[in-house]
């Protein structure tokens, strides 16, 4: 198992300079000069050389790239055009909010996703299987900006039940927490619910199809005994392998889902970042998310590997 | 053992009958049948759009402002007193494009990475950890990044999509060719002199084909709830165009007493991606039934 531990990290490094060099290149094929842009429109053209040397830009690309990953490497994120604030800094500020926010979701979607699979498959052919794949279809095909409108019209607008907007710190208050986020995260969760109700009757299907689970009920094991034991357990492995897309599906939903929440998140500083033109905010942003997924991904693959040993002998 | 990939050549039907068989199969398919109705009439409205409405989608009627749904207008009109209904007949041309074009790039970048990954074995190393790179990113996050970099046009958007769904694509078409690249009739090729390019290309693409196919119709309908997420943050497709994320993103101030300019925008692409959705069941289900959901 360290040995596994050992290769995953050694495997991950050259993922991680690929993840920088892209992110650098990215940036770089922004639109508008960002010394112009922090000049100001009343600049003379000597002042905006002269941002343009304290930032480096005057020099070659590949120059650029080698600080950009030599900063990286001593924890230097960039400094935020518009906010005066160290990138690093401002993506800290932000992270309880987008972390509360995809955990809550994530804590909504587990239950429910898998619930909802396990049962369909358990009743596979029956009217409860479609009418749960029906839900399942129209949660993944739903678009969840248009759900967030519609959601806030009903409970916040007309029933009054939840807040519509802004955010409230855990350490403050921990109703107003849930109270601020509940709505949010349950919005977001829909499509993955959807999604990971799919999987998990895919997964359970393929496991009740195997030789172990037709041996088990000719010697006479419950079916009870049989869905619980061996088959769920099973389609939980798959379902391990999937976490990290889920959680990669939610990060991304909530960059849109914080805009409608006015929630001050990551995917807010993004989306703030892109139409001023911040481009060291969104290099960062992206760039931590990057790395963020890089490591969740070992996590996960060590997980299954911890609850499945075939994967580790392999 | 019933995946077309493995089996032998010879035991098989010839390819005008297999199609026939191929397609009954696929007509057999409820999900199939209906999500191809549904795509069908979408895309049908969005080529008569002319037909079906005498308005222009941008032609503003100050007199109409917020006019509820009725016989004149049957989706309403926004504040512009610009007809719904056919702002939402016209944005389907450009959300359906969006995505179309987005699912077909995606798949032509996933499908070329994923062979040469599978046939140059030297190669596979470098291209999966750039792949990695590009998977570590939220897919719609790279989107928003690249489509930020590129600037706001249609085909930014299409490039942006596109490349956040290469790396996915990749992934499937590699595992399919590797499966491929040993069988015998490749070895056969390779032995009677045919070259990479020729071996690829007429040799193994046929053969990723199905895998290929189900996760193409799946991103159709995940790029159009992109593109439309996209426009509603305010970097898709520029404001005049109504795509139906830009119809929504308008008429979101006025979502208490003006309802119906962001509920039936909504509704549409709803509509569509389920249909794509129900297509890609059914194609998966006659044609790779052991691919893993990839909604």
């Amino acid at each position: 198992m360290l040995k596994l531990i050992a290769f995953r990290i050694a495997q991950a490094i050259p993922v991680m300079l690929v993840v920088a060099v892209l992110t650098f290149l990215l940036m770089h094929l922004l639109p508008g000069d960002p010394a112009t842009i922090i000049a100001g429109d009343q600049a003379d053209q000597a002042s905006i050389d002269q941002i343009r040397r304290d930032l480096g830009l005057d020099r070659p690309v590949p120059v650029q790239l080698w600080h950009w990953i030599v900063n990286l490497a001593q924890g230097d994120f960039g400094r935020s055009l518009m906010l005066n604030q160290a990138v690093a800094d401002a993506v800290k500020e932000r992270l309880p909010v987008t972390l509360s926010l995809a955990m809550l979701a994530f804590a909504i979607t587990l239950p429910f996703g898998i619930a909802f699979g396990v049962i369909a498959a358990v009743w596979r052919d029956t009217w409860v299987d479609s009418a749960v794949m029906i839900l399942a279809l129209v949660g993944v095909s739903v678009p969840n900006f248009w759900i967030a409108i519609l959601s806030v019209i009903l409970f916040s607008v007309t029933l009054g039940w939840l807040p519509s907007a802004g955010y409230v710190p855990l350490h403050d208050s921990f109703s107003g927490w849930l109270a601020s986020l509940i709505q949010p995260a349950v919005v977001l969760a829909l499509f993955q619910i959807g999604y990971l109700a799919r999987m998990t009757r895919s997964a359970m299907l393929d496991v009740l199809d195997q030789d172990y689970i037709r041996t088990a009920r000719a010697k006479g094991v419950a079916v009870n005994t049989i869905i619980v034991k061996h088959a769920f357990r099973n389609t939980l492995m798959q379902v391990v392998t999937v976490a990290g897309y889920i959680l990669s599906l939610l990060i991304g939903g909530s960059v849109v889902i914080e805009q409608i929440f006015a929630l001050p998140g990551i995917g807010r500083l993004l989306v703030q970042a892109i139409m001023a033109r911040d481009y060291p905010v969104v290099q960062g942003t992206m760039l931590l998310l990057g790395f963020a997924f890089v490591f969740i991904n070992i996590l996960i693959d060590l997980i299954y590997a911890y609850v499945d040993p075939r994967v580790r002998y392999d | 053992m019933t995946d077309a990939t493995t089996l032998p050549a010879a035991a098989m039907p010839p390819r005008s009958a297999r199609r026939r068989i191929l397609m009954r199969r696929l007509w057999r398919h409820r999900s199939f049948r209906v999500g191809a109705g549904i795509v069908a009439v979408i895309v049908l409205m969005a080529v008569a759009a002319p037909l079906l409405s005498g308005g222009q989608p941008n032609a503003m009627s100050l007199r109409n402002r917020f006019a509820p749904p009725s016989a004149d207008f049957i989706f309403g009109a926004d504040n512009f007193g610009r007809d719904i209904f056919t702002r939402v007949l016209y944005g389907a041309r450009i959300s359906l494009w969006i995505g179309f074009a987005s699912a077909m790039l995606a798949a032509a970048g996933g499908a070329l990475v994923g062979m040469a990954s599978a046939w140059f074995r030297k190669l596979d190393g470098i291209i999966m950890r750039i792949m990695d790179a590009l998977l570590a990113f939220p897919a719609i996050l790279l989107a928003i990044g690249i489509n930020a970099a590129l600037g706001p046009q249609v085909s930014s958007v299409i490039i942006a999509l596109a490349s956040a769904y290469v790396p996915r694509m990749a992934r499937i078409v590699r595992a399919a060719a590797l499966v491929v690249r040993e069988l015998d009739y490749v070895d056969a090729a390779r032995v009677s002199g045919a070259g990479a390019g020729r071996i690829i290309f007429r040799h193994i693409l046929p053969n990723v084909m199905a895998p290929l196919l189900v996760s193409v119709t799946f991103v159709f309908a995940y790029a159009i709830l992109a593109e439309a997420a996209l426009s509603f943050l305010g970097i898709g497709p520029p404001p005049p165009h109504p795509s139906w994320g830009n119809i929504i993103a308008e008429g979101r101030d006025y979502s208490v007493e003006a309802w119906w300019i962001m509920l039936f925008p909504g509704l549409a692409i709803s509509l569509a991606a389920l249909g794509m959705n129900l297509l890609g069941d059914g194609l998966r289900d006659v044609l790779d039934p052991r691919l893993k959901i990839e909604a």
